[in-house]
């Protein structure tokens, strides 16, 4: 029997939407399968970072990984642009980390050396500013500012003309997309794989599974055990301002827009729409001590998202032991993997099997851990 | 233009509008008086710098921002204009600066 | 009534707390007080009255009760009802949150304050329908209801060549006081669509028996006698190079244009739902009324438990309507707190629920009369749907067509739409219905914008000074 599609990635945020563009990109035949408006979409809630300084303390294999994607991100949104015929604003300026007292520099620092006396990780190429300094590359900065960290790699992009540029360019690459189509039932079979919908029913030969917090149902479909849970995120914006900061910090942004961002909370929840007011008053308080000037800033609005994390807090990249041809794909910077998720992990998978280089990011990682 | 009508009385006071000296009444919102004193445009927007003008005078549509004593983007319809209010425009700045 | 001067000297929390100081809010204010419940009534604007009866206790009209009619002097009574009332008023103040567990986020004068509510009505009115025409952004053109708000609060009207236009009881209403102030207009452009005659005729019988006919009839017959007004407008364009010079509009199949000084618009009024949507309540399509309203049982219950609406934000009723709506809220809460013994609120309710039923009788045909063309309901082309962020209606047709679109919360990541200061209140029913329109459905299968606090501007600084805990910190300030 002949399957519809090539490929159908189940999820259209910014995980399947990178992967599908990839696919696609590829001149494969490929169905991207999304929610309805309402999704509890973690690509609308992320911070628009593409981060490296602090990634991968625990797991060698996703510094390296990180930092291939910020490489990979510079000819990536050029592509990307010019399929989807408009800028996304992706910039490598660098970007900071601001501590607002000694302390909380001094442990900054250290956990950035730790990240880098990993057998396996590249060179550090971060640097550690005292207070004057940070105030001298970032004149806005307040005398609160203790000192910071500032990794050349690090920069960010809109993320919502990169989320908007990806749909469009596989689109424009004639990849299907199917909105309100949650997928019920997964049924594999010899050929491929069929899939009941709200939508109806649709076959691909092969299946990745690109669903945020949805892939632990999914999963269970395929005979994968796929443990995510959600961690929640606030996030406050300001109204349009005049540009005051060049370059991306941590907690703080500028979009090309002219809208402040302020982030970035964690904290255990499981409601998407909860968001606490609490959580909103530190972080507005560590901003306008970072920036004193933003505090006569009006909000515009405040919002919460579920982070997708697993137990190490590392990506899972894994292929179904039962179910060949069908792929799994979860992580929590949506983001900075996008170039990643569309021009290294979409040919891998394409080729057949991951290759070895996405072993430690398999599932089995938990089987043994669990064992343990 | 608009007009208060002729047999309207009330208190005048004074306020400036980007530094020029203008009347208003006792009571009559920043917008109202804007609109009253003959300025129509209060802004230019932060997207394409398009001007605009008050429209709904009833705190919704933001239209109406102005900087009222060196503090921008206020809505004009929701503040009470005062003696001495200092207003300014914000045609050609349609993005809030710093410290306004 | 006590007055608040700022937020530091409002209770940490109240029995009730009332949000929207129009005819529902004062009439639920005061009415809780009196029976018994600690009641605090909040206010964006500087005075009681709400729009309908905007300045009623302050207006420069007051030497000219003629020009307002006798309507707007209803509202004295209900503002000094409530001002004898002992319920505190916090006027000139925002909420920018109410929380589903009724925790309320309140700012003035650059302070903002949380405080609690055992019990939560919220009376917060109407807004005006968007009016997506082309050129509708550009100065020179108002709502009308805007002009009205001038001539309440200030005593003034436009001067020059005047055109009004759209559709509603409204748009009469505010003509007719414009020409009893003295002030008339170049022409009034009526866009009723003709064909709604025979729908409302269905509910004549019951229009003619309820109090709006008298009224409307009067209305009318004086604008006509001295007001050109040209009746099935079918299409408006608002021209001019940075300023409103001309108005464009198509009537009978002939396109004509008028020199316009200022254009004023008007096509009806709908619930202003973003505080209720933002607390979690949800949301319904009104097909009759062509716009959302809260979901709401006979007491103005809402789905979020302690949290109910009033007034023309439960959906649109009118003045009279929204302040028997009030009572009704007022009644709900003294019950739920245990104020009213037995079944006293069932009681009390029953007089105010025959009068309601004679607000109601007429509403059909004037929902059904004055139910505004799609063509004016919905953007296309180079018009502008979101003003804040200026999308056009062409932009989102774009995006269904291409990206398939399903509904306005994709919409917004795409195109920013609704993501600007006013918070979708300008854009949201313009951006529901134009997807609703490119996709073959109904709004009620596109859905609203997901709405977020504050639904009001609030300074990152005035965030900044609200409680931290322990836990809070921990969540943000991480090694």
């Amino acid at each position: 029997m002949r399957n519809d599609y090539d490929f159908a990635v189940l999820g259209g945020g910014l995980v399947g939407a990178a992967t599908a563009y990839g696919l696609a990109k590829l001149g494969l035949k490929v169905l991207m399968l999304d929610e309805g408006d309402v999704a509890k979409r973690a690509s609308r809630g992320n911070f628009a970072l593409v981060w490296v300084q602090n990634k991968g303390l625990g797991m060698p294999a996703y510094a390296t990984w990180t930092r291939r994607s910020s490489d990979a991100w510079v000819p990536f949104a050029r592509e990307l642009e010019d399929t989807a015929g408009f800028a996304i604003h992706h910039r490598r300026t660098g970007g900071y980390h601001l501590a607002l007292t000694e302390d909380e520099l001094a442990r900054r620092a250290a956990m950035i050396a730790r990240l880098h006396n990993q057998p396996g990780v590249a060179p550090s190429e971060v640097e550690v500013l005292d207070g004057d300094e940070i105030r001298r590359r970032l004149p806005e900065a307040g005398p609160e500012v203790a000192g910071g960290t500032f990794c050349p790699l690090d920069g960010d992009v809109n993320s919502l003309k990169l989320f908007r540029a990806l749909h469009e360019g596989f689109a424009r690459l004639g990849g299907t997309y199917r909105s309100e189509a949650m997928v019920d039932v997964i049924e594999p079979g010899a050929g491929g794989f069929a899939l009941s919908t709200q939508a109806g029913r649709f076959s691909a030969d092969r299946i990745v599974l690109a669903a945020g917090l949805g892939n632990a149902r999914l999963g269970a479909m395929v005979g994968m055990t796929v443990p995510v849970r959600p961690v929640r995120g606030q996030l406050i914006v300001t109204e349009k301002t005049a540009p005051f900061l060049d370059a991306p910090v941590s907690t703080v942004r500028q979009t090309d827009e002219g809208g402040v961002m302020v982030g970035d909370s964690q904290e255990e929840a499981d409601s998407y729409d909860g968001m606490r007011q609490g959580v909103m008053a530190v972080m507005a308080d560590r901003a306008v001590r970072m920036f004193p000037r933003l505090g006569r800033l009006n909000v515009v609005r405040t919002w919460s998202a579920l982070r997708v994390m697993s137990p190490d807090g590392f990506p899972i990249y894994d292929e179904s032991p039962v179910h060949p041809g069908c792929f799994v794909a979860t992580c929590h910077s949506g983001v900075t993997l996008a170039a990643a998720h569309a021009a290294l992990f979409a040919p891998a998978i394409a080729a057949g099997s991951p290759p070895s280089e996405f072993d430690d990011f398999s599932l089995r990682r938990f089987h043994v851990s669990a064992a343990a | 233009m608009f007009q208060r009508l002729p047999d309207i009385r009330g208190d005048a006071l004074s306020f400036t509008i980007d530094g020029k000296a203008a009347q208003a009444r006792a009571g009559e919102t920043v917008a109202s008086a804007l609109l009253l004193a003959g300025v129509e445009t209060c802004r230019t927007t932060p997207v394409s710098g398009a001007p605009r003008a008050p429209y709904c005078l009833m705190g919704v549509c933001f239209e109406c921002l102005v900087t009222i004593d060196g503090r921008g983007n206020q809505q004009g319809c929701l503040v009470t204009v005062q003696d001495g209010m200092r207003v300014e425009t914000q045609i050609g700045r349609g993005k809030r600066e710093l410290g306004r | 009534m006590i007055e608040l001067g700022q937020v530091a000297h409002l209770d940490a929390s109240y029995d009730l707390v009332v949000i929207g100081a129009g005819p529902a809010g004062l009439a639920c204010a005061a009415q809780a007080s009196a029976g018994g419940a600690r009641t605090l009534l909040v206010d964006e604007n500087a005075a009681p009255g709400g729009q309908i009866y905007r300045s009623v206790g302050a207006t420069p009209l007051r030497a000219r009760r003629d020009i307002l009619g006798a309507d707007y002097w209803t509202g004295e009574e209900l503002a000094s009802s409530f001002a004898a009332s002992g319920a505190a008023y916090l006027a000139g103040a925002t909420v920018w949150q109410v929380s589903p567990e009724r925790e309320i986020g309140l700012s003035k004068d650059g302070s903002a304050r949380l405080i609690d509510a055992r019990h939560v009505v919220m009376a917060t009115g109407a807004l005006e329908r968007p009016f997506p025409i082309p050129g509708w952004t550009q100065p020179g053109v108002m709502t009308a209801g805007a002009a009205q708000i001038l001539l309440k609060t200030a005593g003034a009207t436009a001067t020059g060549r005047v055109v009004l236009a759209g559709s509603g009881p409204l748009l009469w209403l505010i003509a007719a006081q414009s020409l009893a102030a003295g002030r008339s207009f170049s022409a009034i452009l009526d866009t009723t669509p003709k064909a709604n005659w025979t729908a409302a005729l269905a509910h004549l019988p019951s229009f003619l028996a309820s109090p709006y006919l008298a009224k409307g009839l009067k209305l009318l017959r004086r604008v006509r006698r001295e007001i050109a007004v040209v009746s099935g407008v079918t299409a408006l364009e608002a021209e001019g190079d940075g300023r409103l010079e001309r108005v464009r509009y198509v009537a009978g199949g002939e396109t004509r244009t008028i020199g316009a000084d200022h254009l004023f618009l008007h096509q009806g009024v709908t619930p202003n739902v973003n505080m209720a949507s933002a607390a979690g309540c949800e949301l319904v399509w009104d097909d009759l009324q062509l716009c959302w309203r809260p979901k709401a049982d006979a007491w103005g219950r809402t789905s979020v438990p302690g949290i109910a609406v009033a007034g023309d934000g439960a959906g649109i009723a009118g003045a009279e309507a929204a302040a028997l709506r009030g009572s009704l809220a007022a009644l709900d809460a003294l019950d739920a707190l245990g104020l009213l013994p037995g079944d006293e609120k069932t009681r009390r309710a029953a007089p105010l629920r025959k009068t309601l039923a004679r607000y109601d009788r007429g509403r059909g045909f004037l929902d059904a009369l004055y139910r505004p063309a799609k063509s004016f309901r919905t953007a296309d082309g180079d018009t502008i749907a979101c003003r804040c962020e200026e999308v056009t209606g062409g932009q989102i047709r774009a995006a269904v067509a291409d990206l398939h679109v399903a509904g306005p919360n994709q919409l917004k990541s795409f195109l920013r739409c609704g993501m600007g200061p006013c918070q979708g209140r300008l854009c949201g029913l313009t951006v529901s219905e134009t997807i609703a329109d490119a996709r073959g459905v109904s709004p009620a299968d596109v859905g609203y914008y997901r709405l977020r606090s504050p639904v009001k501007p609030i300074t990152l600084a005035e965030i900044a000074t609200l409680d931290q805990t322990e836990a809070d910190v921990k969540a943000v300030a991480r090694g």
